[in-house]
């Protein structure tokens, strides 16, 4: 299995064959991104900016302002929490077209710990207005959606897991950036999940509830800003029920950008699975799933609480 | 080189003095404004804009023009009365400065105001964009310059440090950096909030190009522009002496000058005393 940021890299090697306008850029990480290879195709086209992640993504911005097209890599943590002012500013409010990468989101930091933990990197990026906020959950995904986000006119956020994720989907898939994904069709209830961690989990619970007579339908929201309303209120009104899962707070992530549109147009009852208002910690991922419930079992456990309630 | 002549001054400073009058009283419309940055920078921005940039009114984002950031966003009016004058938008825009739904906000904002070339206010961002600006249009084949000013107050900021590493590391002889330094940010004289100290020693440890000249001396001020235009290994910082609110009587030299509140006749009276020094 490809690891998440070889995917990531050849994609960009690909795109860049192909359009000139775009460069990477680095904070000092190449080796843990695993971007080397874009470096021998495009050494040009490389901006290694040090240990300075607010300064990269300002010259991001900067670049951008000349008519390049700048993806601009660091751990998540660092990408939204270090460089939020210049990347709202520099890059959003001034309308270039930065995107942005973030690493390593949520759990996936693993054994950097709770130093380099975001579980808030999509709540920062979501209040910021129009910018494209997506978490791909396996290479097929992550190969369709980086090239849309290059097209895109205005800035994007990508949350990226460096690691190997077990594919979702065949290559080749076609995917929408906005738009989400219907894995499996359900009519008691719809688990809403984004990313590497909770979307394979979220399948893994609706076969383990299919198997209890519960039909679960699963939704991969791989675009969480903008997100998409109109299939959160199809299922909504299908299904009656929505879990939704994610590596990151419950609070302002995907969970909530879901529970907004419900709110708004059709209210229904709705459980959140996701990180309940903590910091994170050091562990591998397994160990740091149990902890923090980011597991099939639990969203089990919140399918069964929230049935109830329908 | 070919130095200014005793006629490029003077018509130098007719112009300094014209753009001063005409940001004061569209600082005194709205009854308030960043006067003191605004007015230090003047000559620096005139010499600029009247001497050495190649730029094209009729065709305001030319993708191989020269381009200035005005890292300290907060001086945008200096830059919006010049760019009235040149013809980037009409001069009664002046009169709307700050106001609601105005195009010239109190900081640059390159989406709204015709010929500011970025966006900048959260201090220290514009000088990154600047470095990004310049690895760019080198790696577009332009022979242009980017020009960017940042303030002496704005240099407590972390990012101009990390900005100051990178122009260095990329070599960028086609950036040539400009720092205000009137010696007072808002809470006070420098050495008394957060002193800069040796600012030379700063920027020749981090490997640019310095050179420091007086702000408000047009000679010196050119000699400087062109030694670093000459310049192509290194990015260039000249740091200017300047006076905080210069031919601003009411604040001129103050540290109260940074944000302050005049109406339309103090202004006019401010105009009165900057029309009788002479030229």
């Amino acid at each position: 299995m490809k690891e998440m940021r070889a995917v990531f890299t050849e994609t960009l090697i690909e795109l860049a064959k192909e359009d000139e306008r775009i460069v990477l850029l680095e904070a000092d990480l190449m080796r843990a991104t695993g971007t080397t290879p874009f470096k021998e195709a495009y050494p040009d086209r490389i901006v290694n900016c040090g240990v300075a992640e607010a300064n990269m993504v300002g010259i991001a911005s900067g670049l951008s302002a000349t008519g390049k097209i700048p993806f601009a890599s660091t751990f998540a943590c660092f990408a939204a929490r270090r460089a939020y002012d210049q990347f709202f500013l520099s890059g959003n409010y001034a309308q270039q077209n930065v995107n942005l990468v973030g690493s390593d989101p949520g759990i996936l930091a693993a054994l950097n710990g709770g130093t380099h933990m975001p579980f808030e990197d999509i709540g920062l990026m979501r209040n910021i207005p129009g910018l494209v906020v997506y978490e791909p959950c396996d290479g097929a995904s992550l190969a369709a959606l980086v090239p849309q986000a290059k097209d895109h006119k205005g800035c994007t956020y990508m949350r990226l897991n460096r690691k190997a994720s077990p594919a979702v989907y065949s290559d080749g898939e076609v995917f929408r950036l906005g738009k989400g994904k219907v894995i499996k069709d359900g009519s008691d209830l719809t688990i809403i999940a984004s990313g590497c961690v909770m979307v394979p989990e979220a399948v893994k619970a609706a076969a383990e509830l299919e198997k209890e007579g519960v039909s679960a339908a699963v939704i991969d929201m791989h675009t969480i800003k903008p997100i998409d309303a109109e299939l959160i209120i199809e299922y909504a009104e299908k299904t009656g029920a929505i879990v939704t899962c994610e590596n990151h707070q419950v609070i302002n992530g995907l969970g909530s950008a879901v529970a907004e549109v419900l709110g708004e147009n059709l209210p229904t009852p709705m459980a959140r699975v996701g990180i309940n208002d903590l910091f994170g910690q050091v562990g591998d991922v397994a160990w740091l799933q149990e902890a923090y419930g980011l597991t099939a079992a639990n969203v089990k456990v919140k399918a069964f609480e929230l049935l109830k309630r329908k | 080189m070919e130095m200014l002549t005793e006629k490029d001054v003077s018509e130098l400073k007719t112009k300094a003095k014209q753009i001063r009058k005409m940001t004061i009283l569209s600082m005194g419309n709205l009854g308030v404004g960043h006067i003191g940055g605004a007015m230090s920078i003047v000559d620096t921005l005139t010499l600029l804009y009247y001497r050495h940039m190649n730029i094209d009114v009729n065709n305001p984002k030319r993708p191989d023009r020269d381009k200035l950031v005005l890292s300290k966003g907060h001086a945008g009016p200096s830059l919006y009365s010049i760019l009235a004058d040149k013809g980037y938008f009409p001069e009664s825009w002046l009169e709307t400065l700050n106001k609601g739904g105005s195009r010239l906000p109190s900081h640059c904002d390159m989406n709204l105001t015709p010929g500011i070339d970025m966006t900048t206010g959260s201090l220290g961002q514009g000088f990154s964009c600047s470095i990004g600006m310049a690895l760019g249009d080198r790696m577009n084949g332009y022979h242009n310059t980017i020009y960017t000013i940042i303030g002496d107050g704005e240099s407590n900021e972390g990012q101009i440090w990390e900005a100051a590493m990178a122009g260095a590391q990329f070599k960028l002889g086609n950036l040539i950096a400009f720092t205000d330094y009137n010696k007072m940010e808002l809470d006070g004289y420098m050495h008394e909030v957060m002193d800069i100290s040796d600012i030379t020693s700063k920027w020749l440890s981090f490997g640019w190009y310095v050179q420091r000249v007086s702000g408000h001396d047009f000679r010196e001020l050119d000699w400087a522009v062109q030694n670093a235009q000459a310049e192509s290994q290194r990015p260039s910082m000249i740091i200017l002496d300047t006076v905080k609110a210069k031919g601003f009587a009411p604040g001129e030299g103050q540290v109260a000058s940074h944000n302050m509140k005049f109406d339309l006749k103090e202004a006019e009276d401010a105009v009165a005393v900057l029309e009788k020094e002479t030229v």
